[in-house]
């Protein structure tokens, strides 16, 4: 039986996701004049992917633009870039992503997508970063109403099982529902499907049976089934496949969807134990916006792959407050007792870490001389005594946000294939090629910004060659 | 379905919308909720009062039912603010009125429009009520300038005072501290501009998930419309005691411009907000659960419209057919439909201005004090 939803005649171009990249390719097609199938796995309410949790763009401009502040210049978004991936960008790709950022955000407006100035509590964002009005799903709605003015298709609850590139063409792919699959041809197909982060099976390959203790912070359809499909027809891989976008958030959140709401900006200000109760790296090194993803993984090297945030009455207010009450207790050994912690333990690092903390003058919003002294690990910055009840603490778990593994393509979003030639049908957009300019690290906004340029080259390249 | 205790629950949801705030740039309710960190009974009051039922923030929430965070931050509102309504209701014993707020408002019209007529067939003689009148005093030909002014100014004078009292106990259960000028002028001029039914800049997402423009303009044209009506019933006033002018007053005279433009603001405002909420009740229906609107809540809003588009549309007919014989029976049903109308006034959806209005105060000073060089952190 055959898709029920699936339009009568010719597709030009079946695009496979539907998050920024996917819908922004669709509706760049279609207004060119081809018929567009966009295959979302989501159902409606969940449909855009990571695009839901985000809430920025990061674009380059000359003088203040909208919502912009100030000047963001090439170069200083260039070298933003270099400073994160430690050099593993395509420096081509990557200078066109920024390139093309200014008109990708006029092109966003013009399709119903609004702007405003920096989130509260991201100020220092303001100059390089737009913030969508409402956020990612606001983003997400106003594509896919701009999309359907366009006369895209869209099938959800549907995923692309099966892709056949011969000889660097692609001829067909088989996209199945609840009840359905449907071998289809298109003349053009455009991959927007993004990575694998919610395979917790994949993750496993690399990360063995830590994997199970992850948090996945966003859509739980990004399981990677295009992207495996897309490598075993031959293209050619880039970004490391072990790597994942790993930060430290609350280890109540669900194990995935959790979005921003589970993060938690408690570390800096107190201090870290892992299951044991020792403390395992030092909690003030830099502002917690420069270290989350650092501890991510630090917690993922732990045992059971959990830790504890703890802080006193002083600090319970220094931080953007939590979704999750705090674990509380009036003494550090009660504090551990509802923990599960070994109580002496965790009173003996905690007088450990008292001891070792040398007066200083407290300032949250800076680097300041609140430091430990002869402490190992040490704590560099925002160093004070926890000794003023109630304690809270709460548990930290890794949150993973994306991973790096992609396909490799050329500056017209065109796949290339193992052996260096580009795939004549095949475009790649959004996450699942991201790794061509974001090898490594992050940089707040990049992502949605990478969605949006070759998403959009993306449908008007496939239109070109589809019209032919 | 409601829930069993909306404090709970909205102070649930804040506490999932306080670590998240995408929604910051939609309207005063999300830069409200960030000077907090708890948020009392009172607290929650403010906010839900603060709250214009937009929806942006369900249509763009990432957590939106059927998500397990289950935010829903207009559907819980709503019910707080009814809550509110019933709470400062004055006097105590009407607070009823809002749960019955349909059949309260039926009833109204009844009883006004029998006691008015009966009245008028008992009191007037039949030869002057069905007569045609022209010229000065015409209508009070029908029923005399006293008896209109001390009926409907004990009325109005009521409402006035119980909507007083309301406001009162309202800005006490909420912890309001007041505010000076300044915020009376800001809130004043984001509620003549309804700066926060505007989804921050895109349009209101109702009825459905596009942003449109038009609750606002059909807003607009039901508050100026009354505010109109308000105006020409003011200026003949001050023509009746000042000038000694006596109604009916030309076409086109003040009076009869002021009131025939609210009129028609009064008909299209009301009809355009019944249709927008027919749709979105029939969106409701379809998302029982998870919708941003409970389908089996009390819908203050209908009654109000109706009663207003009723005043307005027997109050043009008047106008139009006051040199026929009509203008008698037409001018009692028209007073009856009035009288019913301010009697109800601080028992149904009116009343939302009066909060509304005490949290945009509210919200102005605290912003203002938040914005002081070095109270604001972020």
């Amino acid at each position: 039986m055959s898709h029920p939803d699936l339009p009568q005649g010719p597709i030009d171009v079946l695009v496979a996701g539907g998050g920024n990249a996917g819908v922004s390719a669709a509706i760049n097609a279609a207004e060119a004049g081809c018929r567009v199938v966009l295959v979302e796995a989501a159902p409606r309410h969940m449909r855009g992917g990571n695009t839901r949790h985000t809430r920025n763009l990061r674009v380059m401009h000359a003088a203040p633009k909208g919502v912009l502040t100030g000047a963001y210049p090439e170069d200083e978004y260039f070298e933003d870039l270099m400073r994160v991936t430690g050099g593993e960008t395509d420096e081509r790709l990557a200078r066109l992503t920024i390139h093309d950022s200014e008109a990708a955000m006029d092109w966003l407006i013009a399709h119903g997508v609004g702007f405003q100035p920096a989130l509260g509590g991201t100020l220092h964002l303001s100059h390089t970063n737009a913030f969508f009005l409402g956020g990612g799903k606001a983003l997400t709605n106003a594509l896919y109403r701009a999309a359907e003015a366009a006369g895209v298709t869209v099938l959800y609850d549907t995923s692309v099982n099966r892709i056949a590139i011969e000889e660097g063409r692609f001829t067909r792919a088989r996209i199945v529902d609840a009840k359905t699959s449907t071998r289809i041809e298109a003349r053009v197909l455009v991959a927007a499907a993004g990575g694998f982060e919610a395979n917790i099976d994949w993750l496993k390959e690399y990360w063995g049976e830590a994997a199970e203790n992850f948090r996945i912070r966003g859509t739980p359809f990004n399981t990677g089934g295009v992207l495996r499909a897309l490598l075993n027809q031959g293209a050619q891989a880039v970004g490391d496949p072990k790597q994942c976008h790993a930060v430290a958030i609350d280890g109540r959140a669900p194990k995935f969807d959790g979005g921003i709401a589970t993060r938690l900006d408690s570390v800096p200000f107190g201090i870290v134990v892992n299951k044991e109760g020792q403390r395992f790296y030092d909690e003030g090194e830099d502002f917690w916006p420069k270290r989350y993803a650092i501890w991510g993984r630090l917690v993922a090297a732990e045992p059971d792959q959990v830790a504890y945030s703890i802080i006193d009455a002083k600090a319970a207010e220094d931080f953007m407050p939590s979704m999750f009450e705090p674990v509380q207790a009036d003494t550090i050994e009660g504090l551990a007792q509802r923990l599960g912690l070994d109580a002496g333990t965790l009173a003996e690092t905690v007088a450990k870490y008292n001891a070792a903390v040398r007066p200083g003058t407290f300032d949250g919003q800076a680097l300041d001389d609140c430091a430990t002294e002869g402490l190992d690990p040490p704590k560099s910055h925002w160093a004070r005594t926890i000794d003023e009840p109630p304690y809270s603490a709460y548990s930290l778990r890794p949150g993973i946000t994306f991973t790096y593994l992609g396909v490799k393509v050329d500056e017209d979003a065109r796949m290339i294939m193992a052996d260096g030639a580009p795939a004549k049908n095949v475009f790649a957009a959004g996450e699942i090629m991201a790794g061509n300019v974001l090898g490594k690290g992050y940089l707040a906004g990049i992502g949605m910004t990478i969605g949006s340029v070759f998403g959009q080259i993306a449908g008007r390249e496939a239109a070109r060659y589809a019209l032919e | 379905m409601p829930w069993s205790d909306p404090l709970t629950e909205a102070e649930r949801q804040f506490t999932i919308c306080n670590a998240c705030r995408y929604c910051e740039g939609h309207c005063a309710v999300f830069p409200a909720m960030e000077l907090r960190r708890t948020f009392s009974k009172g607290d929650l009051g403010y906010l839900a009062n603060l709250c214009h039922d937009c929806r942006a923030c369900y249509h763009h929430c990432q957590y939106a039912p059927p998500h397990e965070f289950a935010v829903n931050l207009p559907r819980v509102l709503s019910q707080l603010r009814t809550d509110t309504y019933i709470e400062c209701a004055w006097p105590r014993a009407f607070a009823q009125a809002f749960r019955e707020n349909g059949v309260v408002t039926a009833m109204a019209v009844v009883f006004a429009l029998v006691l008015f007529i009966m009245a008028a067939m008992f009191f007037v003689d039949g030869a002057v009520l069905y007569a045609a009148h022209t010229g000065e005093g015409a209508f009070y030909q029908v029923i005399s300038h006293e008896v209109m002014v001390w009926t409907f100014g004990a009325a109005f004078g009521y409402a006035l005072f119980a909507m007083a009292m309301g406001y009162l106990r309202f800005r006490r259960i909420t912890g309001d501290r007041g505010g000076g000028l300044p915020s009376a002028a800001r809130a004043g001029h984001d509620a003549a501009r309804l700066t926060y039914l505007h989804g921050g800049g895109t349009g209101c997402t109702y009825p459905g998930e596009a942003p449109t423009p038009w609750r606002r303009w059909f807003h607009h044209m039901t508050a100026y419309g009354f505010l109109l009506c308000f105006a020409a019933t003011s200026v003949a006033t001050v023509y009746h005691y000042v000038f000694g002018w006596i109604a009916p007053y030309g076409w086109t005279s003040w009076p009869v411009i002021l009131g025939t433009l609210g009129g028609i603001g009064l008909i299209v405002g009301p009809a355009g907000l019944l249709a927008l909420h027919h749709q979105a009740m029939a969106a409701a229906r379809k998302e029982p659960d998870d919708g941003p609107e409970d389908p089996d809540r009390m819908a203050l809003d209908t009654g109000f419209a109706a009663l207003l588009i009723a005043t307005s549309a027997t109050g043009l007919a008047l106008l139009l057919l006051r040199e026929t014989a009509a203008m008698g029976m037409l001018l009692v049903v028209h007073l009856g439909i009035v009288m019913a109308l301010f009697v109800t006034l601080p028992y149904g959806k009116f009343v939302h201005g009066l909060y509304r209005f005490a949290a945009l105060k509210r919200h102005a000073r605290e912003q203002a004090a938040a914005q002081a060089p070095g109270m604001r952190e972020e």
